[in-house]
């Protein structure tokens, strides 16, 4: 009786102490699922349509529900709040697509002769990618090399040297290079290589300095950011006891960054070797193994999968089956070297305790 | 004892000594910073060299028979259009999902949602290709016909629908591929607020969101107009999941759920070039030139802002 007889509260404004319940969200949201099924199941069931509409129903029924209960404000935060929530959502369907899409179709080639056998007179179904894995761990392999030390030499002088505006200059140069379209990359190795041996020349090599420049300045960035972590104490330190400056950096500041730097330049060879289009243009097609990247053509995982998709064989679906395990190879290749990173990280950093 | 003290040498306190391995260490590190100059500068020089044929060459022997220009054209209407559409799908949600693993989901959670969205970036463009030609297009093709139907009358979706290989496939694609981008910065900048204008925001009774809009986004605007122009200087870039993806047919169209499409400079290149000879090379490379140019200016006013913003 005494409820009847207080005032009634404003909805809106300081003081409004009505809230919706915890529950009220899951209450929306299995009630709003229940509809939109019984919805569709009239109008025929297809799961993306069922999600969809759940989504928008939850949204119109707690959106409401909290106007008339909570005031137009806590409605409004509310109702961002679904649309932030329903962004991240959005964003991992074509996360979980791509993924299920990958390993579902690049299952069915995934075999002992996908691994050891190359092209090389194959019609039809069959064969594999030997030479393609062959050819991306020769290229990607020569291209750390070339990049790694460069990269690393470069964020030592921005860190250790480098001052004024040369050094600025330098740095923002990486980052607008970080930029550059990979297919840009392909065609200044080509223009290169053409003054070089003329035009219509293919290499092995060519993709490694294609590749060089989009690594590169991954390498640096990472490496820099590590570098400026080290305590200028340690540095101090390392003079104090009279050990030259050159001796400074590779034992004491390179030494206690390698755990960042390894992580940094295996992430960047994640990034390199999943590249297509500046090795389509560089390193042509070829159906054989070949081992020297300084002589003839050479295939790699990206480009074999591009052509086994862009210019089939009879029967075409067992050429689109080999583009998609090795598809399935290149990712599970990618994932395995942030896999390394990680474990890199926590390996070989330095012991604080 | 005076005997017995040894000689000091002359004062080495004032001056450095330098010592060959320090003058060594330091040239090799100096001439790798120089050498990404050096690189930079060959990207463009090459270029220059291998596009002049066709900046000169006569309209007739040009692709296309209307000259370089005209050529290019085209190639850059249909590349602005694709990154541009990409931009607007990728940069709400880029920063939508920015807003929620900083300030919405739960603090413990925040550092491996993150992780998720980073695993966006790490699929390589082609296997983006195949999954766009395959599953993405053929997915869209009855939104696209319920658009055609009913919204026809916009020449956005005049139509008519065939398959899924449009402009606006290509665009969700590159949204796809540039939301890391535009995350991972934005998310940078937002967990840079300032936490005491964060917590007074909610000390005068701010929702959540309130607190997000007077004392987060205000904050977070140039990091994310920068975000931005990352992902959009990536997906003007983007090769592979557009040459897959995208059904070429020439011409200027803004009708995005046709067949018919304009193409973009990257995808073109890798189309064209492995049969391309002679003039035609020079042709592709010339484009090149003009998306290095065009991604170039992007980047810069990009970094521009970063770095004016990360100063002040």
């Amino acid at each position: 009786m005494t409820q009847l007889t207080t005032p009634p509260r404003p909805a809106v404004g300081l003081g409004t102490t009505r809230h919706l319940p915890a529950w009220a969200p899951y209450a929306a949201l299995a009630v709003s699922a229940a509809f939109s099924g019984a919805v569709l199941a009239l109008a025929g069931f297809n799961t993306a349509g069922w999600l969809v509409l759940t989504a928008v129903v939850f949204t119109v029924l707690l959106v409401s529900a909290s106007r008339a209960v909570e005031g137009p404000r806590k409605a409004t935060d509310r109702f961002v709040t679904s649309l932030v929530v329903g962004a991240f959502l959005l964003a991992l369907i074509p996360l979980v697509s791509v993924a299920w899409t990958v390993v579902s179709n690049g299952a069915a080639r995934f075999d002992v002769e996908f691994f050891t056998y190359s092209m090389r007179g194959i019609v039809g179904e069959g064969g594999g990618a030997a030479h393609a894995i062959a050819g991306t761990l020769i290229i990607t392999a020569i291209t750390t090399v070339i990049s790694v030390p460069i990269g690393i030499l470069t964020a030592v002088y921005l860190v250790e040297y480098g001052r004024g505006s040369v050094a600025r200059t330098i740095t923002f140069l990486v980052d607008v290079m970080t930029g550059i379209p990979s297919i840009v990359a392909g065609l200044f190795s080509v223009a290169l290589f053409t003054l070089l041996l003329g035009p219509g020349v293919r290499l092995g090599i060519m993709g490694s300095v294609a590749l060089c420049v989009l690594m590169i300045p991954v390498v640096v960035r990472s490496t820099e950011e590590i570098l400026r972590l080290v305590p200028h104490e340690l540095r101090e330190a390392s003079y104090a006891l009279g050990v030259p400056k050159w001796r400074t950096v590779v034992k004491v500041v390179l030494r206690t960054s390698v755990a960042g730097i390894g992580t940094g330049v295996t992430l960047a060879i994640a990034r390199v070797i999943g590249e297509t289009a500046p090795l389509l243009v560089t390193l042509g097609v070829t159906s054989a193994i070949n081992y020297n990247p300084f002589d003839g053509r050479m295939s790699t995982l990206p480009t074999f999968a591009w052509f086994s998709y862009a210019t089939p064989t009879l029967p075409v679906e067992a050429s689109i089956d080999r583009a998609w395990t090795a598809a399935l190879v290149l990712v599970i290749l990618v994932m395995l070297f942030n896999l390394i990173a990680r474990i890199v990280s926590r390996a070989f950093s330095p012991k604080t305790r | 004892m005076s005997t017995t003290t040894p000689t000091r040498p002359p004062a080495a306190t004032n001056a450095v000594r330098q010592r060959p391995g320090d003058r060594i260490f330091k040239g090799v590190a100096t001439a790798s910073g120089l050498a990404i100059l050096v690189i930079l500068a060959g990207v463009a020089a090459f270029l220059l060299y291998q596009a002049y044929p066709a900046l000169v060459a006569p309209a007739a022997d040009i692709a296309g028979g209307e000259g370089f220009w005209k050529y290019t054209a085209e190639l850059v209407f249909g590349t602005a259009l694709s990154a541009a559409l990409a931009l607007v799908i990728g940069a709400p949600l880029g920063v939508g999902i920015a807003l929620f693993i900083t300030h919405y989901a739960p603090r413990k959670l925040a550092a491996p949602l993150g992780y998720v969205i980073d695993l966006l970036a790490a699929i390589p463009s082609i296997v983006y290709g195949l999954w766009g030609v395959f599953v993405f297009a053929p997915a869209l093709v009855p939104i696209y016909a319920w658009l055609a139907d009913n919204l026809g009358w916009l020449p956005l979706f005049a139509g008519p629908v065939s398959s899924g290989r449009t402009m606006l496939t290509a665009g969700l694609v590159l949204a796809v591929m540039i939301l890391p981008v535009i995350t991972a910065l934005s998310r940078e900048v937002f967990r840079q607020t300032p936490t005491l204008q964060q917590e007074a925001a909610l000390a005068l009774g701010a929702t959540r969101w309130e607190m997000v809009k007077y004392a987060v986004i205000p904050y977070g605007k140039s990091g994310v107009v920068a975000a931005s122009m990352l992902g959009l200087g990536r997906a003007l870039g983007e090769t592979m999941a557009v040459a897959a993806v995208l059904s070429v047919a020439g011409g200027v169209t803004f009708n995005l759920i046709s067949t018919q499409n304009p193409g973009t400079i990257a995808a073109n290149i890798a189309l064209q070039f492995p049969e391309s000879t002679g003039l035609g090379v020079n042709l592709l490379v010339a484009t090149g030139l003009v998306l290095f140019v065009i991604t170039f200016l992007v980047n810069f006013a990009a970094r521009a802002i970063v770095a004016r913003t990360s100063k002040g």
